[in-house]
């Protein structure tokens, strides 16, 4: 009975398998984490403390899984170092920024003119 | 006699099913685009027609993802407000009229991207209580000032409701209760990101082209 029924079995097994890959998402380019809510808690006055840790757990998750965070991510974190007083923190996501996406330099140089005093 | 007046009804019966026919939207024309070819996009803080003060950030803080997943550097929207604002600009309106050449000096980008939020809110119609966010946008060239692209795009909360009905009181008092529950959770919010998707995904007719870094740059 078995004998006879394992070809078939075979074929559901592959066509379950096949399904189930066409049910993952496709991969994104960038690990996007909490960017976009955290930006918008920044739009809305909320403590730039808990968007820190949150961005920073991000990061962390990111590297993780071996991905890259998005344009501006990092940018967006060194601004909050700075609103917090950590400028070395906030010079090395902006040069970090700058590194990943060398197009955004006019515009890094531009700010890492204002946060080096 | 018989003949001419069936093939009369034929001919008159495909003349009708031809005006059935839904034309496509005009084709745009992306000479333009292709020839500007730009890398980088620079977001503008939206210009806000809606009755909602919260719309502006609420959409700002959600264009990034379908403009970089399509392959764009988009400059951080937040140090891009702060910038403006330091320097005495904190109106849509006003940031939206300052020379396409200027912004290039400043922010560095090759386009940059004018967005007008017409609808975002809660509506209540008696009946139901639908949260829509609408906008359009626009792609210039800021090395020459030419507008590379345009397009509108609109979500509804709506799309996803399921009403299950209990007579017309029933309707009445959900209505109202999604009324008072949509302004109170900011469902403008969550009804903007699928706006903002629909609006700058790369990949459909009409939308934007694939930038450098998607795979499927230039396959468009």
């Amino acid at each position: 009975m078995m004998k006879a029924n394992t070809p078939r079995l075979a074929l559901l097994v592959a066509a379950c398998s096949l399904l189930a890959a066409c049910a993952q998402a496709p991969k994104t380019l960038y690990q996007w984490e909490a960017y976009q809510p955290q930006v918008y808690e920044h739009f809305k006055g909320q403590s730039p403390q808990q968007q820190i840790t949150e961005l920073e757990k991000g990061l962390e998750r990111i590297a993780a899984k071996g991905n890259v965070p998005p344009p501006g991510y990092r940018a967006h974190l060194g601004m909050l170092y700075a609103e917090t007083g950590r400028d070395d923190l906030a010079l090395q996501q902006l040069q970090a920024e700058k590194a990943a996406f060398p197009e955004s330099a006019v515009y890094i140089d531009f700010l890492l003119k204002k946060y080096q005093k | 006699m018989r003949h001419t007046f069936r093939l009369m009804i034929c001919l008159m019966a495909a003349a009708l099913l031809s005006a059935c026919v839904s034309h496509p939207p005009a084709k745009l024309d992306y000479t333009a685009y292709k020839q500007s070819n730009p890398r980088t996009i620079l977001v503008l803080p939206p210009l806000n027609n809606s009755p909602d003060v919260n719309a502006s950030y609420s959409v700002l803080s959600q264009l990034s993802y379908p403009l970089a997943e399509s392959g764009y550097y988009v400059l951080p929207v937040a140090l891009v407000d702060a910038t403006f604002k330091q320097n005495g600009l904190t109106v849509a309106g006003d940031i939206h009229q300052v020379a396409p050449a200027k912004l290039r000096e400043i922010f560095g980008a090759d386009a940059a991207l004018y967005v007008t939020i017409s609808k975002y809110g809660s509506t209540y119609t008696v009946l139901d209580s639908v949260t829509v966010v609408t906008a359009s946008a626009r792609l210039v060239d800021l090395r020459s000032g030419v507008e590379l692209w345009k397009g509108h795009a609109s979500a509804s909360s709506a799309e996803n409701q399921n009403n299950s009905g209990g007579g017309l009181v029933g309707m009445l008092i959900s209505a109202a209760i999604r009324q008072v529950a949509n302004n109170l959770s900011d469902s403008g919010h969550d009804v903007a990101g699928v706006t903002s998707l629909r609006l700058l995904s790369a990949g459909h007719p009409n939308g934007l082209l694939f930038g450098p870094h998607s795979p499927r740059y230039g396959t468009d």
